[in-house]
């Protein structure tokens, strides 16, 4: 069972435990955090990291918690990534699905809009919209999903045209099943597997473009907390208070990390061509 | 293979008229036309000024017709001028176009330089724990933000001022040895995702070919290990290798957008971030123009060396 398979896959369940303990993390900010992450205090300003003084990670520039600020700004980062691949997956799926099974001119069309998407460096697209569109967390979700469009329009059409000959598709198709039918009970259950393994990999890619949108004070505007604008503040006093710069890139390294274990992991686990090697 | 050229080229054509369409209607998505912001802190204008004004700033057609004559001075070479330095914008991304390449291409020679070799050792690995660390060394690259990165080099060598210059940019004609010291931290901030790409793909495509028979045959022939590996092996598992690095420039040149700002280097993604500060749409539009046509252009450069490389792949086009 996959499942199982799952369990004694350590890449997978290493990248599950990370992923799980920030959630953990976001649920335990939502009711507590050990300072106010807004509350400026002046006077304990770039604090270094001390368990006596109750700041774990320091304090920052305006003397707010740091380690306070990493928790609450897990939460807005992750909505963040996951708002916007579930819209980069959800709209990409549809058009690479349509596409791979209805062939001809809508393929034809559908992929030219997903190549002139896939002509921007996906950073620099994001940039664009931010530019036009302004400094607004919805328009960082935008951003971001549309640059995972063409992503998953390419990986749905692969794998649909894929299976699009196989017997089963033919058999029900010609006992009379409708175009959606035959698309959502047949083929989108059978391409889940590259799409899973996607949306983990794009979840980690999308947790780096919000930080480096909000980093440019494109993206989460302050005083709200998220890990790009913290570093971005942090460039100031870096060089007398390192502990800004370090804990919420930490932050950032590891969730991202857990969840390119994870995607990696479940390639492991559900591709079946992958299985039977070492 | 002129054909398969040829073929290739001209696929262009419809991707960037594409591409086109997308820059100039997103920028007229912006509240508030050009005019208007430049009108901002000016002082009234008479009506003929203001119509002799909307001609200027293209606000006096209909927007489809706007966009025919856009793209038309696009292809003259005329990207319009500044809102804030009424200088025209294609000689001020140009002059700073060299830059970003340089950035560019480092970044991606230190990729190819430490994940090529890196992957064919770790294809070569029994040992099941030096395979997880390297796995895990690929998955940590591809985990750590370019800019966090970039911060940390500057927090870590800003001790060492006086072996690596940082603050105003040298240009490689007037000093080579201090330009491509200013460099290599920006590239090397650049280059570690893609080196941790290339590493893996590079395991995978050797693990691959080592399993076909004529790697078999050239170990039974009593060949050295080193030439099998080296002249066998990565001669051919090279080849996709190649392709992911060409694919993956345009994640550079967009690195380099971030990475030019944390080492203050004066190049377009600097330029850029400061036209979308002060909200100098033309700017943006022409830099976002010139990427994206280096980008598609690098693509079909990595797709034509593929070909090159590959006969199957022309052979198969022209078969169609």
């Amino acid at each position: 069972m996959a499942s199982g398979r799952f369990s004694r896959n350590s890449i997978a369940m290493t990248g599950a435990a990370i992923v799980a303990l920030y959630l953990a993390v976001i649920v335990v900010a939502f009711f507590w955090v050990p300072f106010d992450p807004l509350a400026m205090d002046a006077a304990h300003a770039l604090q270094p990291p001390s368990l006596a003084s109750g700041h774990v990670f320091g304090t920052d520039e305006f003397g707010r918690d740091i380690l306070s600020r990493i928790m609450r700004g897990c939460g807005v980062s992750l909505a963040i990534s996951v708002a916007a691949t579930a819209l980069g997956a959800l709209v990409g799926t549809f058009m690479g699905t349509w596409a791979g099974f209805r062939g001809g001119r809508w393929d034809h069309w559908i992929m030219r809009v997903a190549d002139v998407l896939f002509s921007f460096p996906s950073l620099l697209l994001a940039i664009f919209v931010m530019a036009v569109l302004g400094e607004k967390s919805f328009n960082v979700v935008f951003a971001i999903g549309l640059v995972y469009i063409p992503q998953f329009a390419r990986v749905s059409r692969g794998a649909v045209l894929a299976i699009r000959q196989a017997d089963y598709v033919k058999a029900a198709r010609s006992s009379g099943a409708g175009s959606g039918f035959i698309l959502f009970r047949h083929l989108l259950p059978n391409i889940l597997v590259p799409l899973v393994v996607q949306v983990s990999l794009s979840l980690s890619v999308a947790i780096l473009l919000e930080s480096a949108l909000s980093f440019l004070g494109l993206g989460v505007q302050p005083p709200a907390p998220s890990w790009g604008n913290m570093l971005a503040s942090a460039r100031k006093a870096m060089v007398i208070a390192p502990w800004t710069a370090i804990y919420p890139g930490l932050a950032i390294v590891l969730l991202v990390l857990g969840f390119n274990l994870l995607g990696d992991g479940l390639r492991d686990v559900l591709d079946p061509r992958l299985r039977n090697v070492r | 293979m002129a054909r398969y050229v040829a073929k290739r080229l001209l696929s262009l054509v419809p991707v960037l008229f594409g591409v086109s369409l997308i820059v100039f209607f997103l920028v007229r998505l912006i509240p508030g036309s050009a005019l208007e912001m430049y009108m901002g802190t000016q002082v009234e204008a008479t009506p003929q000024q203001l119509e002799e004004l909307k001609r200027i700033f293209g606000e006096d057609k209909p927007v489809p017709i706007l966009y025919v004559q856009w793209l038309g001075r696009v292809l003259e070479g005329d990207f319009g001028y500044s809102l804030r330095t009424g200088r025209p914008v294609l000689p001020d991304i140009l002059a700073r176009l060299p830059v970003s390449l340089e950035l560019t291409l480092l970044a991606l020679l230190i990729a190819l330089l430490v994940g090529i070799p890196q992957g064919v050792l770790a294809s070569l690995t029994k040992n099941r724990v030096v395979d997880a660390a390297n796995r895990m060394a690929g998955l940590l690259g591809l985990s750590l933000p370019q800019f966090w990165l970039a911060a940390l080099m500057v927090l870590v060598f800003s001790g060492f001022r006086g072996w690596i210059p940082m603050g105003n940019y040298i240009r490689f004609v007037s000093n080579p040895l201090r330009n491509l010291l200013m460099l290599i931290l920006p590239s090397l901030a650049i280059g570690v995702g893609l080196a941790a790409v290339i590493m893996r793909y590079t395991r995978n495509s050797m693990l691959e070919v080592l399993q076909a028979d004529y790697i078999r045959t050239a170990r039974a022939k009593g060949l050295k290990r080193r030439v099998v590996i080296v002249r066998h092996a990565l001669k051919s598992a090279i080849l996709p290798v190649i392709t992911v690095a060409g694919f993956n420039t345009g994640y550079l040149l967009g690195g380099a957008i971030v990475i030019e700002e944390v080492f203050a280097l004066p190049g377009m993604g600097r330029l850029a971030l400061y036209a979308i500060y002060q909200r100098d749409y033309p700017v943006i539009q022409g830099i976002v123009l010139v990427i994206a046509a280096l980008f598609v252009l690098v693509n079909i450069l990595t797709d034509l060396l593929y070909a090159v490389a590959d006969p199957r792949i022309r052979l198969d086009e022209a078969g169609r």
